[in-house]
């Protein structure tokens, strides 16, 4: 077994269990914590991949930004732990079994119909990141020039949306 | 060299686990969190089948998928305060007011 794979399930092993644990605690805090370790997990994939630009983006973005993001708002509404309330008793089991289904047909079809092609970039050309991000450069700003100005009106919609929803009314009492 | 079909793998059973947040909690939050997963996860798979074809278009897809979250992650988080002030919790079953 070469370094490559025995880092690569020795990861895997750590995003499953870190979303499995984002899944059981009861704690909305800890599913965060465990939720900020998967994410850098999987931003280690990305460098596996020959991706670093995209790796420092999920960092600062994901693991960075939205999931303070998440802390903050768990610990403003004081919602860390719900009463647990199971209204339909055989939704939990049904849910598990379906989505074992689903994992095991996604998992074929993807296999067998995408067909991809062999193995994955030489770890040696992804640790080579001036050329990775000046390639992204030169493709972000020539060929996708449009979408990433629609990108940039799309965060300034979202950022007046956020504002107006949390905004109160003027003549709205204070509750 | 690790097989591609190891990241699609890998990438299916993190969807899968996200799907399962979204339909077995109650918890606003995690149900929002459990979305995030998934989007993690369908990001992964393009990344690898990016490497395997030896592009740079999935990565720049990828990056817009990442700036796209952050967009929703802002106005879902503003939409689930809303939501708290006015029922006082986040339990997605006490949002039944259109209930018959």
């Amino acid at each position: 077994m070469t370094l490559d794979l025995a880092l690569f399930l020795l990861l895997s092993l750590v995003a499953i269990a870190t979303a499995l644990g984002m899944l059981m605690s009861r704690n909305a805090v800890y599913s965060a914590l465990f939720l900020v370790l998967n994410f850098t997990t999987v931003a280690v994939f990305y460098l596996l991949l020959g991706a670093p630009f995209i790796a420092m983006a999920q960092i600062t973005v994901y693991a960075g930004a939205i999931m303070v993001l998440f802390l903050f708002v768990i610990m403003l509404l004081g919602a860390e732990a719900l009463p647990q309330t199971n209204v339909l008793p055989w939704q939990r089991p049904l849910a598990i079994f379906l989505a074992i289904i689903l994992a095991a047909e996604a998992t074929f079809l993807l296999v067998t119909k995408a067909r991809p092609t062999g193995d994955v970039l030489q770890p040696e050309a992804a640790v080579n990141t001036m050329d990775n991000l000046r390639q992204m450069g030169m493709a972000l700003f020539n060929q996708y020039l449009l979408p990433f100005e629609v990108t940039s009106v799309l965060l300034l919609v979202a950022m007046v949306g956020a504002i107006t929803l949390t905004k109160k009314e003027k003549g709205e009492r204070k509750s | 060299m690790i097989p591609i079909n190891y990241y699609i793998i890998l990438s299916a059973i993190l969807f899968t686990i996200g799907v399962t947040g979204v339909l077995i909690r109650r918890n606003a939050l995690i149900i929002f969190m459990s979305i995030e997963l998934m989007l993690n996860a369908s990001n992964l798979a393009i990344v690898a089948f990016s490497s395997a074809i030896k592009s740079f278009s999935g990565q720049i897809f990828v990056f817009f998928v990442i700036a796209v979250a952050a967009a929703e992650v802002a106005v879902g988080l503003a939409l689930i305060v809303e939501i708290f002030k006015s029922k006082r919790s986040i339990d997605v079953d006490q949002i039944s007011s259109l209930k018959g």
